[in-house]
């Protein structure tokens, strides 16, 4: 019977090396096919003909024109009249047609009536929302009161976020197709295995007869778990046109107002503390819109678990597409807010923001002593003891200089997921899981896992992923990948390498436990000289393939769940025009084992650059007027550019005391501080805070004629 | 509904975007077949369209014809007709450069270009740059450095790479910043970009 527990350190070939992911040459050759590539023999086009109000009742649709057009193949009315449409973009008839161009021009044929009715998508002042909002219960722990009263200081601002959106590269959508009573789903999908039965139930088929494939996602991010409501409206149209094969893909404009969103957060927040920095008191009034879904419920104080607090919580539900997952639910949120409060209290109390991190360090709880060291290896890094002066850089000319700092935190355990590792007679290896690659490296992952087990090079083994029929893996959501998959996927390796050992111990004179895998062989571990290859091995297995089934959980402590990250950003602020720059930020983050550092690193690296984007530039901009986005595109909603992101450097905390614990998720947890790190350093740069992110030219300015004007 | 194929005469309405596809008909384009001469204010004007027409497109050293309206754009005519994919559709509008091509040497937004308009002229995309099963040495560059997440702005990143170091084989950081300027990743690979990119001008390969 197996150990279930990872390799040593001196044992491991592949695990916890610099690998290049596998399907790098697919991807810079073009060969790849995501969802939005695959072409089918007869496909048509889809189009939606969407509601251009915030808030309307449809009045009547006339599809005749659309109807009689040549090439137009299927038409699916979605939503019939009478219906109250809450958002702008929401989707009212679908239709497929036999070229892109013949569907737009049938779509702005299809004329729908609407009623008009009263909207709200502003979500700044929760005053001016009025019956739109949901105040949750004010909360209470231990006597904030009397730790306000006796605070030697109180501090007392008002921090937020816009709403931001996704942004997914490759759009939301899928090439649905019926096949008789079965259908094939090309689906852009974060979750292979799990939407299955959510593309059967609307359909009211078996979710048997569904198929779901997808070799690669342009991109996903929390917004694409199941299917959507254009992709089922695909299959009907698919259905209704004979089986033909419809690709229902969103135009961008469609993508960035409906396919999700990144709840806002606003929160007025008041911190009592001791002259010594010490923190005794916390307030927060917070609110924040998610949309039509209803907002998010950030966890503040975020980290700092602060004795006395007062919290209360105002959701807006306004007619704006609804939120989605978006990397790290409520903690960019949470962070932004609790970080830029505290580092104001530390400017309250004229402290360095990393000596009074470090003073109320314990407040963190268990992790304190990693968020200490951390910490402490983030300074080095960028600096700090030098570099930082008191809030307000004094040197002469427009050009401010600042740092900031923040911690952050996730959880990360592994998410349920079942594999088949199959090893042929003639040594050839094959490991299939209905899992996905999001671009994380979930296929070099499993390549990793499976080849450092066996012994074997990692082309010896094929990774066959992003198929519905293979056994069900986990979404990926909420960096719970890598721990389910590489837990599933060791734990099948060494079940399988068991069989291999009984088959090959008589042969080799020695008791199967007496046996390794290594350099391609297996080998007598008190004699590595008695060995035979792989092959050979295999071949001990007759006729017939040995597939074993690897899940997760099982036995073993293979994966984990909670992790720390320590980030410091160092930024120049143009005081006359108001843009900020990146210099340099740093990233300290723990997640356990790491299976392959090249991959983590850059998931973190993408991190900091996604939290560049949101701290600087990208915001879901609503027209209070009109209810509309007035930002759909790629030229107003922006993105951080590749020379505008500085110098990134990223430290894993590896080896002694992180890798015994196993496999953590790392997707979400460094996305969390940038938003906080880079307003800080803003306002160590030019002394005073910017409340709202993204810190556009003009919020930064509109802060310093604020403090102008004291 | 009817049977297709000889789609008519469309609705009229333009949008900004068809506005773009249609005010493109009026480049005059020796290659083209079927078009029609019509009168416009004592000159004679070549018109295409608005039914499709027969395109011929020399795309990675290969003539192919493809069959369809003016208004169609070079990517959507290699995507949708040809299915040459490697070049995305994403912001739709000349921003991301995820459609990156390089047409008579120069990269171009393949989604701002009509497919009518690149006649005659040399289109390179992805595809050309793996030559069976080996890399191009920034294609290995981007693989080395990890320059791709989800990979799907990756061929936009690579094709508009190899037109830059053509024209700068040498260029520094701030170059190679100012230079890949148009093209947008929402993963964030650009560290592993600038990476690749001057791994390849300096025409060695890094290790691992």
């Amino acid at each position: 019977m197996a150990e279930y527990k990872w390799p040593d350190a001196d044992k491991r070939n592949f695990i916890g090396k610099r690998i290049s992911r596998i399907d790098g040459p697919q991807k810079v050759s073009g060969r790849a096919k995501y969802s939005f590539d695959i072409n089918r023999p007869g496909m048509l086009f889809g189009k939606i003909v969407r509601c251009p109000h915030a808030h309307a009742k449809v009045k009547s649709i006339d599809t005749s024109a659309a109807e009689s057009m040549p090439g137009v193949k299927a038409i699916h009315v979605m939503q019939e009249a009478g219906k109250e449409l809450m958002w702008a973009g929401a989707s009212v008839v679908a239709l497929a047609a036999v070229d892109e161009p013949t569907a737009e021009d049938a779509a702005r044929a299809i004329k729908v009536e609407y009623e008009v009715l009263p909207h709200l998508v502003i979500d700044t002042d929760p005053k001016v929302a009025g019956d739109y909002t949901r105040q949750t219960n004010e909360t209470k722990l231990g006597d904030p009161d009397k730790a306000f009263s006796e605070a030697e200081v109180t501090t007392d601002g008002t921090y937020g976020l816009a709403m931001i959106t996704h942004c997914c590269l490759e759009p939301h959508g899928s090439v649905m197709e019926w096949e008789g009573d079965n259908v094939l789903a090309h689906l852009s999908t974060q979750a292979v295995s799990g939407s299955v039965a959510q593309i059967a139930r609307p359909l009211e088929i078996p979710a048997t007869n569904v198929r779901v494939q997808q070799d690669h996602i342009g991109g996903g991010f929390g917004s694409k778990f199941g299917p959507d409501e254009w992709d089922i409206t695909a299959a009907r149209l698919s259905k209704k046109a004979g089986g033909k094969p419809v690709k229902m893909f969103n135009e961008r404009d469609a993508e960035l107002m409906v396919a999700g969103a990144r709840p806002s957060d606003y929160a007025r927040v008041k911190i009592g503390l001791k002259k010594d920095g010490t923190i005794t008191a916390w307030e927060c009034q917070s609110w924040g819109s998610g949309g039509v879904g209803g907002g998010g419920a950030p966890p503040m104080p975020y980290i700092f678990n602060i004795p006395n607090q007062r919290k209360q919580h105002t959701n807006i539900i306004n007619h704006v597409g609804s939120q989605r997952a978006w990397r790290a639910p409520n903690h960019p949120q949470a962070c932004a807010i609790t970080m830029t409060a505290l580092e104001d209290a530390a400017a309250a109390v004229n402290m360095d923001p990393l000596d009074f991190f470090m003073k109320n360090i314990e407040m963190t709880g268990q992790r304190a002593q990693i968020y200490s060291d951390e910490l402490k290896i983030a300074a080095d890094l960028i600096g700090w003891k030098n570099s930082w002066h008191a809030r307000g850089d004094k040197t002469a000319g427009p050009i401010k200089r600042g740092l900031g700092l923040s911690i952050h935190t996730w959880g990360g355990l592994g998410h349920p997921s079942d594999c088949d590792l199959t090893i042929q007679p003639d040594g050839s290896v094959e490991l299939k899981m209905g899992t996905q690659d999001l671009g994380t490296g979930t296929r070099t992952a499993l390549n990793i896992i499976v080849a450092d087990t066996l012994g074997i090079p990692m082309n010896a083994v094929k990774i066959t992923i992003g198929d519905s029929r293979y056994p069900s893996s986990g979404g990926s959501g909420g960096s719970t990948t890598i721990g389910g998959i590489s837990a599933s996927s060791r734990r099948a390796s060494l079940d399988a390498l068991d069989q291999i050992f009984a088959k090959a111990a008589p042969a080799l004179g020695a008791a199967p436990e007496d046996l390794e895998a290594a350099g391609g062989t297996i080998r007598v571990k008190a004699n590595p000289s008695k060995s035979m290859i792989w092959a050979q091995a295999c071949s001990k297995l007759g006729a017939s393939p040995l597939t074993v089934r690897g899940k997760n959980p099982g036995p073993g402590k293979l994966t984990d769940q909670g992790v720390g990250g320590a980030q410091m950003a160092d930024v120049s602020v143009d005081i006359e025009t108001g843009i900020v720059k990146i210099n340099k930020i740093v990233a300290v983050q723990d997640c356990g084992l790491v299976i392959d550092v090249k991959t983590a690193e850059s998931q973190v690296y993408g991190a900091l650059i996604m939290g560049v984007c949101y701290a600087l530039y990208e915001e879901k901009i609503m027209d209070a007027k009109t209810g509309r986005m007035l930002n759909p595109n790629m030229e107003f909603y922006k993105l951080a550019g590749i020379g505008d992101i500085g110098e990134l450097v990223v430290h894993m905390m590896t080896g002694k005391g992180y890798d015994e614990r196993g496999v953590i998720g790392l997707g979400e947890p460094p996305v969390v501080s940038p938003g906080a790190v880079i307003s800080n350093a803003v306002a160590n740069a030019i002394g005073v805070r910017v409340p709202t992110l993204p810190l556009t030219p003009d919020r930064v300015l509109a802060a310093l004629d604020h403090k102008g004007g004291k | 509904m009817q049977d297709d194929d000889d789609v008519k005469e469309k609705g009229s309405g333009l949008s900004r975007r068809r506005f773009l596809k249609v005010s493109g008909i009026s480049l005059s384009v020796p290659l083209v077949m079927g078009h029609r001469v019509i009168n416009v204010a004592g000159a004679e004007v070549k018109v295409y369209g608005p039914t499709k027409v027969p395109i011929q497109l020399m795309i990675n050293g290969k003539a192919s014809t493809v069959n369809v309206e003016p208004r169609v754009t070079l990517l959507e005519a290699l995507r949708n007709e040809l299915d040459i994919t490697g070049a995305k559709r994403v912001c739709d509008r000349a921003t991301c450069g995820a459609c990156t091509m390089i047409v008579d040497g120069r990269p171009v937004y393949s989604c701002s270009v009509l497919a009518i308009e690149a006649q005659g002229k040399q289109i390179t995309t992805v595809e050309s740059l793996m030559q069976g099963d080996k890399l191009h040495p920034l294609q290995q560059a981007f693989i080395d450095n990890d320059g791709q997440q989800c990979g799907f702005c990756t061929p936009g990143f690579v094709v508009a790479a190899k037109a830059f170091l053509d024209k700068n084989p040498n260029p520094t950081p701030e170059q190679i910043q100012k230079g890949l300027g148009g093209n947008l990743c929402r993963c964030g690979t650009y560290m592993g970009v600038r990476a690749a990119v001057a791994q390849t001008a300096k025409g060695g390969r890094r290790n691992g």
